[in-house]
């Protein structure tokens, strides 16, 4: 069994970061969420914060807030006030990595043709940054991945950490996802008709009839074990990802086998975490999918919180299992009744109806 | 759940040929790749030695059957030729025979078309075509590949740097040992685009002569293109379709150096961990690997911390040893694929490529590489070293299959 023994996230909602649950939420107005300064200076020496790229800070405070907490819930105590513990393994997910350091070298080239250009940018620009300047920061010399696989990439850090601690070469994983919304790509995405066109809040997503959702970014981090304790937040119970499943039909049944293969009844998954996002076409998938197998189960959404992104899916895994331990559904991600109980929740997501993904988690 | 990794496939395509039989014609020619810039528009031009592939991209679009397609990116269709070389080569008639996966790393993606959409969007974001920014991220080429090869089962794609498809192969060994899949598709692709080129320019370890792995006057890499894939597959798998093996993964490792964003340590921590590691996931002795193909980069940092490793590891004779960047140039997220594939040439034909471009040892080491052909060479373990920035340090064991 995998136990998910600490947490930590940088969102676009600042009330979440301080422990508090349900915490107030966060209004937005413009179709684009990000994340505000959680205190950077306070997980960065203060001569990188200025050279590091966005993502790069949103990164490394999400894993040393989940570092932090790990320390708390399994109650680890050596060291100075403020106790972290050194993860064994480190494992990110990122859709598109350092892009404003990525732009930002892109635009300089381009501008002064190839001239009077310097590394900084480029350095900070590789997709494994995150990871590797939590290494860094931390002195961890152990396993170090990072997965790229846009809508996937986060639930294949979630399973290579599985497959780490299940063939016993390590006892924990640091694993998380991040990606950033800059202002170059929120301009290609909304030309390719990814975000609605006129500005909706994202307290009333789902009610707006436009195409397109509204965009967003974060950085969420997990530590995980195959030991629980008593204050272990969930079991990471499974991770499955499909590619282009091509029908709802198939989508089902894909579902399906997972749940058989973990030996749960449909009727026992109590809560379905799914990536409504307002866009229509979108949406319609997940009412599919889930009437025709979990027709008995409570259904919340999470994308007017963090917004849409590749990893986005670890924001709801965050969420979920925090709704798990602190045994509260907040009212603001509820689709339906709240169920009678909160043993089980699938998280179903897909982005751009090309990479579903299937995160089953239970309480520990 | 199988505990033994067979390599059953392999494709190859780089600087010096289309397919791995050409390239392993170059090799044993010593013929290098690396020569000046005749495709990459850039004002290096004349100056910065590189190892292209030496077809325009119109080409590479008619050899994969994609005459005039606007939807390919270099990357791509370079991984698309070298993974279809590997399916064939591993004679798979049916994708869809065993639970079949693609784990495939880059580390610049569709960043050749991106380069042109920004020339317009750059200055107006109203601009550039979308076509050219569409296919920008790392997983686009996967996703192509997983496409054309009749792929609909696990997916994913690594990108850690110089390190990237070594820990391809690295995941898709541990799915399969895992029992997720029988049979997984691993490897890298990469192009060359100005965007990496002059990022390592800036670094100032661009060798203005062409790069000259372990050599004391050693002035830094040479950029490369390219794509490798392996076809690897469980023993059942294997046993069921009475294949014969081209050679098996033994062992591999993935350490991080935590020393530095781009440099190695100066006592090649990273690089010292995942060789120590490999080597005993491999259950042999160091005295049992017959011939490593070094990272070898030619850049002053990158040698001097991994020949101390190498000194560190093999503590009782550093076995033979050299690099190929030589001949293909560093093609980065590629790289631990192309040079997995060469060290299956190597098994598969006993001999031993030589280092290229070598006239002095360094004063630090007490170690040189092979300089000369050596063929008639019984080799039964070959260790591979891929290291990148963000400290990700991962090696490989690749046997003779017995």
């Amino acid at each position: 069994m995998i136990f998910i023994n600490g947490l930590g996230a940088v969102s676009p909602q600042p009330n979440a970061g301080s422990g508090q649950f349900p915490f107030e939420f966060t209004k937005y107005d413009g179709n684009q969420l990000r994340c505000p300064d959680p205190g950077y200076k306070e997980f960065i020496p203060g001569d990188q914060i200025r050279r590091m790229g966005r993502v790069i800070k949103m990164g490394v405070t999400a894993a040393r807030l989940c570092l932090r907490d790990a320390a708390h819930v399994t109650g680890f105590t050596s060291g100075p006030e403020r106790p972290e513990i050194i993860p064994e393994a480190i494992i990110t997910g990122t859709g598109m990595g350092c892009m404003e350091d990525t732009e930002k070298f892109l635009a300089t080239m381009i501008r002064n043709n190839e001239e009077f250009l310097t590394p900084t940018s480029f350095i900070q620009s590789t997709h494994n940054t995150v990871a590797g300047q939590i290494a860094l920061l931390l002195k961890c010399h152990g396993y170090n991945f990072t997965y790229v696989h846009r809508g996937f990439s986060f639930e294949n850090a979630l399973l290579d950490a599985m497959i780490q601690l299940r063939s016993g070469s390590v006892s924990n994983v640091l694993a998380g996802g991040s990606d950033e919304l800059t202002p170059a790509y929120f301009s290609i995405t909304s030309r390719l008709g990814h975000w609605k066109r006129k500005p909706v809040c994202n307290d009333g997503l789902l009610e707006d009839h436009q195409r397109g959702s509204v965009a967003g970014e974060g950085a969420t981090f997990f530590f995980l074990q195959k030991e629980g304790t008593h204050n272990s937040y969930a079991r990471l119970r499974d991770v499955r990802t499909l590619l282009k499943p091509g029908s709802d039909e198939k989508t089902g049944r894909f579902l399906l086998q997972m749940l058989q293969e973990n030996e749960i009844a449909p009727a026992d998954i109590d809560l379905v975490v799914a990536g409504f996002n307002g866009d229509p076409g979108s949406d319609a998938i997940y009412r599919n999918v889930i009437t025709a197998c979990l027709p008995g189960s409570a259904i919340a959404f999470y994308k007017h919180l963090c917004g849409e992104y590749q990893t986005s899916t670890a924001f709801a895994t965050w969420f979920s299992a925090m709704m798990i331990r602190h045994r509260i559904l907040p009212e603001f991600a509820l689709l339906t009744p709240p169920p009678a109980n909160l043993r089980n929740i699938l998280i179903y997501n897909h982005y751009l109806h090309v990479n579903h993904t299937f995160i089953l988690l239970s309480a520990p | 759940m199988s505990k033994r990794i067979f390599i059953t496939g392999i494709g190859m395509i780089s600087a010096i040929g289309d397919n791995a039989d050409a390239c392993l014609a170059s090799l044993l020619e010593q013929r290098s790749g690396i020569g000046p810039i005749t495709l990459l528009p850039t004002i290096h031009q004349g100056v910065l030695p590189i190892a292209e592939v030496k077809h325009p991209t119109s080409v590479l679009l008619d050899m994969a059957g994609h005459s005039g397609s606007r939807n390919y990116t270099r990357t791509a269709l370079l991984g698309i030729l070298a993974a279809r070389e590997a399916v064939k080569n591993s004679c798979i008639t049916d994708i869809d025979e065993f639970r079949t996966g693609l784990v495939s790393a880059s580390t610049v993606g569709g960043m050749d078309r991106s380069e042109q959409f920004y020339q317009s969007f750059v200055g107006d974001n109203r601009k550039g075509r979308l076509i050219d920014v569409v296919n920008h991220d790392c997983a686009d080429a996967t996703e192509r590949i997983a496409a054309d090869l009749g792929i609909d089962g696990y997916i994913t794609t690594i990108s850690t740097a110089c390190s990237s498809s070594v820990n391809a192969m690295i995941h898709g060994s541990n799915l399969i040992k895992a029992g997720i899949l029988d049979r997984v598709i691993v490897g890298g692709t990469d192009s060359v685009t100005r965007f990496t080129l002059n990022g390592f320019n800036t670094l100032m370890i661009l060798d203005k002569r062409g790069c000259r792995p372990f050599d004391e006057d050693r002035a830094g890499l040479t950029l490369g293109e390219g794509a490798a894939y392996l076809v690897l597959e469980s023993e059942e798998a294997v046993g069921l379709s009475q294949k014969h093996p081209l050679a098996e993964i033994s062992g591999y490792g993935n350490a991080n150096d935590a020393y530095h964003q781009t440099a190695s340590s100066p006592d090649g921590k990273g690089a010292f961990m995942a060789m120590t590691k490999a080597i005993a996931m491999s259950g042999l002795s160091p005295s049992q690997i017959d011939y490593i193909n070094v990272h070898g980069t030619g850049t002053q940092n990158n040698d001097l911390s991994e020949g101390i490793a190498l000194e560190r590891v093999f503590d009782q004779g550093v076995p033979r040893f050299s690099s190929t960047k030589g001949y293909t140039g560093h093609t980065l997220g590629a790289a631990g694929a192309l040079e997995a594939v060469i060290a299956v040439l190597s098994i598969r034909n006993q001999v031993v490529f030589p280092n290229l471009n070598f006239s002095t040892p360094m004063k630090e080491l007490h170690i040189k590489p092979v300089t000369e052909l050596m063929t008639g060479v019984p080799l039964r373990h070959v260790l591979s070293n891929s290291f990148g920035f963000g400290g990700n340090n991962s090696s490989i064991i690749i046997s003779s299959y017995i």
